[in-house]
């Protein structure tokens, strides 16, 4: 029987130094997993692997030592608990992220709503390489947001309520950037040195911030043979449509113009950043006067 | 700016993170609802961190006083039992 690798592939069964053994790999998105989900990952690797599944870095799941002739029986066992095959190839993969607001103190985005909102819009799309969505809740980074090829970092951006605040001071030291100064009972933030990380107010004791909870979006990043810091261009994206819109252009914009074999860093860099500023300018600017 | 009656202090400048709040949280525990607290601590670390942690567990944040000395002292009024 001839083996189409390429195929088994893209169901996300990654080929073993183990002759005829593979270890297959799950969707996950943004990291969850339900308890019945687990269960059932645990019986098939119990049952069709070899009784232990690996964690990826990037947040799936792999069973691994399965055999070639169960992958039907498998596929179906697994769809029996929730779960379907991940992928691999040149398409969008995994849209990993950290637990964000709906968990964690320090998120300002709902990462994982996200996370589900991308991975329906784009997960297994075909494209010229491999591109990796991952979204992180705050500046903290514990996601790594810029070392995707799409990163979206939540953040908040302040205006100060002068008839909510007690001038306590507490925003001048949560502070990380110096952006914040308190001189008789005002209060002076430079925006220059704002990195919407929310910090302020958070810790603000009487609520005495406006908050615009939004993304910042980077591009281009790679973590692997070679090492890129994806860049942003949009220094803050409050409306939530916008983000949609810049994501659907940028990955438009990757399958038009990237050769086949070729990662988004690479692509960017031949054809001009530049080029792909312009456009991403272009959609942002573009929908705020559809408005 | 009005005086605040301050009925307890603690200092947690000779501890680190985590137990600069964990050491806060228990001198709040011993308080009753309304009285007042100074939290005597270090620039740093512990004055970025420790006024959001205190409201997180929703005690009332009074002010931070800059000692100018590397330390600050922050009053809280204890809510809830």
């Amino acid at each position: 029987m001839a083996v189409d690798y390429a195929t088994l592939k893209k169901g996300g069964f990654m080929r073993q130094k183990q002759k005829n053994h593979f270890s297959l790999r799950l969707r996950v998105v943004g990291g969850n997993l339900t308890a019945e989900q687990l269960a059932k990952i645990a019986e098939v690797a119990a049952q069709f692997g070899d009784g232990h599944v690996h964690l990826t870095s990037r947040q799936s799941v792999e069973i691994p030592f399965v055999k070639l002739e169960d992958i039907d029986a498998v596929k179906a066992a697994l769809a029996e608990g929730g779960v379907e095959p991940g992928v691999c190839g040149p398409r969008v993969r995994t849209v990993t992220a950290c637990q964000g607001e709906a968990i964690c103190p320090s998120g300002c985005i709902d990462t994982y709503a996200l996370a589900k909102e991308l991975d329906e819009r784009y997960f297994a799309r075909e494209l010229p390489h491999k591109f990796k969505f991952g979204i992180t809740g705050c500046q903290n980074n514990c996601l790594k947001s810029e070392e995707n090829d799409l990163g979206i970092k939540g953040g908040i951006k302040v205006q100060w309520k002068k008839e909510n605040c007690i001038a306590c001071g507490v925003c001048v030291k949560a502070c990380r950037s110096g952006a914040i100064t308190l001189q008789d009972g005002e209060i002076t933030l430079d925006e220059s040195k704002c990195n919407f990380c929310g910090r302020c107010c958070k810790s603000c004791p009487t609520e005495a911030w406006d908050e615009t909870h939004g993304y910042i979006v980077s591009f281009g990043g790679l973590f692997g043979n070679s090492i890129c810091k994806g860049e942003p261009i949009i220094p803050f994206i409050a409306d939530h449509e916008k983000l949609m819109q810049l994501c659907d252009a940028a990955v438009q914009f990757f399958a038009d113009n990237a050769k086949a074999g070729e990662r988004f860093r690479f692509c960017l860099e031949r054809v001009g950043f530049d080029k792909f500023r312009e456009k991403m300018e272009e959609v942002y600017h573009g929908s705020i006067s559809d408005q | 700016m009005a005086a605040f009656q301050i009925n307890d202090t603690v200092d947690i400048t000779d501890v680190v993170c985590p137990t600069t709040f964990v050491k806060a949280k228990v001198a709040l525990e011993e308080l009753d609802e309304g009285q007042i607290l100074s939290i005597h601590m270090n620039d740093g670390e512990p004055v970025q961190n420790v006024p959001r942690s205190i409201k997180e567990e929703g005690h009332k944040i009074l002010k931070l006083i800059d000692n100018a000395d590397g330390t600050y002292d922050l009053l809280v009024q204890k809510v809830g039992e």
